[in-house]
């Protein structure tokens, strides 16, 4: 071991000794402004994602006494809840279809954003020990809080499924959009998700505004009543919305009603979009004092 | 030639810590600054300033231009006293935090070992718990088949593997824990303080599985408390001091250095320690004032070993001349275990007090504790209920190794004890 006096300059990194024996280099070194995104680093960590996940959906339901049907009772209830209030009492209009099941292809979704964006805000919070412990690309672990909501969202989905046959619903070719939606649903979610995963680290008022948050969200989102209550250029500017955009694709890939690709899904993409790269930058902008702040 | 493993530049790292801030112990000031607060702080936010934080910020250097060279197979030691920068240095080896300024270059896979444990959860069975951990740590999921039934024969806990960790004894927890880091393999290994766990015997286990694993070959940064350790396990060591390395040498050396370079630090041996910044409880109608130890010649510089003794001085301050019931220094291992209770009650003494300072001497004949570091805490009170002033942990003291060059084997014991042997 030698201490090197050298002055401070801008090395270049030596090539591998021998070439035969090539190790990996590593330069650690302060980043300023916009720092690469390493979705590369985060890829090479897909076996740790897939475990993080692995353990949130062994976890979440252990101890309880009727385990994973609370993936279905939360969106299940939800529905009977609105098909009392606002199907029956309010009479609020369903696009022409039974009102529960109307609901219910939106509560399908909403309960999987919902959920992902509460789980990935406290991602990092929650594994705060293991921030400050060990190194793995911190992106691993929002990704994983969304991804890891989709057993919820495939059990919810067999029970809509289910509604569909006792409805009398035939899937028309409208299905194979399903998929795109489904991806639009994750966008938005994981967007969010890692806006807020990252400010919570600094500014823990981000644990109390979630659940307000999606309060506020989900009455914004046509779940409970119809975007077709809303004419041009509304319908279209609502669409900033990208939630609007997933549900109403959902009643339309699966239903038959609602709205289909068209402008209102287009402009509900492009937010989706800029909402999931701009988090995708802020996090890794403030990943590198995560370690110290959390 | 170079074969190098890590090579660093200039490395240093700042840290922001909050200054301190004027603090009203009434209640309702108390809950006028709680609302007040936040508008402060979003006031400051507006103002462009960064986390809110309040004015009374300071800068701190954890770490200051370290620069070092660690070949490949090298086993390298880091020693320094608390807050000497070796943790800040390790956490941007293993790319935890980033460094302010400077740089280092990595060859080779690392793996870091910052804690046992980590990422651990109590729901989950020990298998799966070894999964999580091992693939936390960057190990692959075949490397981990490969190597699970090495890394439960190691703990020695084969028959509750499919147990949830919640149930584990805190030694089975950590043997599990400590058993999936060793058998972690990369090229370069960070390895902090990790073997102060388990039971005794496990710990010598522990330390001879990193003996074998350091000389694979590997390289190696280790950083401990532990002389003991360094020396077997490490030829060569760096001394930090105040975030800057001050040397490096063979670590008998950096060792002696590094036990006379703790004299200076305001913690020493001799030095008058003011506690008036220290966290306390009590009605404060006497408070400690300052605390200073040393040997039996005060003239000296001192430090504690091994059944030697330890002269304690303190000076109390007192509103009103009073008696009390009770003073007490109080001697707490690492983990806050209660080793030593040296009270004034289990004389049936009170001790008169003047008002104003009042000096104090307290002497234990011999300091029954192995080598390691330890917390003084200080009690004054009249039993029964009325704690006048209660420092838990006034002084950070560290029992040196007497035979540096000899290791004594078998000082691993949490007591020593003077004992023979006679064969028949």
């Amino acid at each position: 071991m030698t201490a090197t006096n050298k002055p401070l300059q801008k090395a270049t990194i030596p090539p591998p000794e021998n070439g035969t024996d090539a190790k990996p280099v590593i330069r650690i070194q302060p980043t300023r402004g916009w720092t690469s995104l390493k979705l590369r680093e985060v890829w090479d960590h897909r076996e740790l994602t897939s475990i993080f996940i692995w353990r949130d959906i062994k976890v979440r339901y252990r101890q309880t006494v009727i385990g994973a049907l609370w993936a279905i009772i939360q969106p299940f209830l939800t529905m009977v809840i609105f098909s009392i209030f606002f199907g029956r009492l309010a009479g609020i209009p369903s696009d022409d279809v039974p009102y529960p099941i109307f609901s219910f292809a939106a509560l399908v979704p909403w309960t999987f954003f919902a959920n992902s964006i509460n789980q990935a805000s406290n991602s990092l919070v929650n594994n705060a020990e293991m921030i400050k412990k060990i190194y793995f690309p911190r992106l691993t672990m929002p990704i994983a809080s969304v991804l890891g909501g989709l057993l919820d969202f495939v059990l919810a989905f067999i029970i809509l499924l289910l509604m569909m046959f006792y409805y009398g619903f035939v899937p028309t070719i409208n299905i194979l959009w399903f998929p795109f939606f489904l991806l639009l649903a994750m966008m938005t979610a994981l967007g969010v998700g890692l806006w807020l995963a990252a400010m919570n680290v600094q500014f823990r008022d981000v644990r109390y505004m979630v659940p307000f948050i999606i309060q506020a969200w989900l009455f914004a989102t046509p779940v409970a009543y119809p975007s077709s209550l809303l004419s041009e250029p509304w319908h279209t500017i609502y669409g900033l919305n990208p939630m609007v955009g997933v549900v109403e694709g959902f009643r339309w890939a699966l239903l038959g009603t609602g709205t289909g690709p068209g402008p209102m899904i287009f402009v509900s993409f492009f937010v989706a979009l800029a909402l999931l790269i701009s988090g995708v930058y802020y996090f890794r902008r403030v990943e590198k004092i995560f370690a110290d702040v959390i | 030639m170079s074969n190098v493993a890590i090579r660093m530049e200039g490395l240093s790292k700042k840290y922001h810590i909050g200054g301190k801030q004027k603090r009203s112990s009434r209640f309702g000031d108390q809950l006028v600054e709680m609302v007040a607060s936040p508008f402060r702080r979003a006031g400051n936010l507006l103002k462009g300033r960064h986390s809110g934080a309040s004015d009374l910020e300071q800068d701190f250097w954890a770490l200051k231009d370290i620069s070092l060279e660690i070949q490949h197979g090298e086993i390298a030691g880091i020693v320094g006293h608390n807050g000497a920068g070796k943790s800040t240095l390790l956490k941007i080896l293993s790319q935890i935090t980033e460094p302010t300024t400077g740089y280092a270059d990595v060859f080779g896979r690392v793996g870091s070992l910052l804690e046992v444990g980590t990422g651990f959860h109590p729901e989950l069975t020990g298998r799966e718990n070894v999964y999580l951990n091992g693939s936390i740590l960057g190990m692959r999921r075949s490397e981990i088949d490969r190597k699970f039934d090495a890394i439960v024969d190691f703990a020695e806990i084969e028959q509750f593997i499919d147990t949830p960790v919640k149930h584990y004894s805190s030694g089975m927890y950590v043997r599990l824990a400590f058993s999936v880091a060793a058998h972690l393999e990369p090229e370069i290994l960070l390895i902090d303080e990790v073997l102060a766990v388990g039971d005794v015997g496990f710990q010598k286990k522990s330390l001879g599985k990193m003996e074998s694993v350091s000389q694979q070959g590997r390289t190696v940064i280790f950083v401990s408390h532990n002389m003991n350790a360094l020396q077997r396990l490490c030829p060569q060591s760096v001394l930090l001091s105040h975030g800057k390395l001050v040397a490096q040498d063979k670590t008998s050396k950096i060792i002696e250095q590094y036990l006379t370079a703790v004299s200076s630090e305001s913690i020493g041996p001799n030095q008058r320690i003011d506690l008036s910044a220290q966290k306390r409880d009590g009605t404060g109608k006497v408070q400690f004032e300052s605390v200073s130890y040393a040997g039996d010649d005060p003239s000296l510089r001192y430090y504690p070993y091994t059944d030697g003794p330890l002269n304690i001085s303190l000076t109390l301050l007192a509103k009103t001349a009073c008696a009390v019931g009770s003073v007490a220094v109080v001697i707490f291992d690492r983990y806050g275990t209660k080793l030593v209770n040296a009270d004034t009650l289990f004389y049936g003494r009170s001790i008169n007090l003047r008002q104003g300072a009042n000096q104090l001497q307290l002497r234990m004949d011999q300091l029954h504790l192995n080598p390691g570091m330890f917390t003084i805490g200080l009690w004054v009170a009249d039993p029964p209920g009325e704690i006048h002033d209660y420092i838990p942990s006034a002084v950070l003291f560290e029992v040196v190794e007497t035979e540096k060059e000899n290791i004594r084997v078998g000082a691993d014991g949490l007591i020593p004890v003077k004992f023979s042997i006679t064969e028949a």
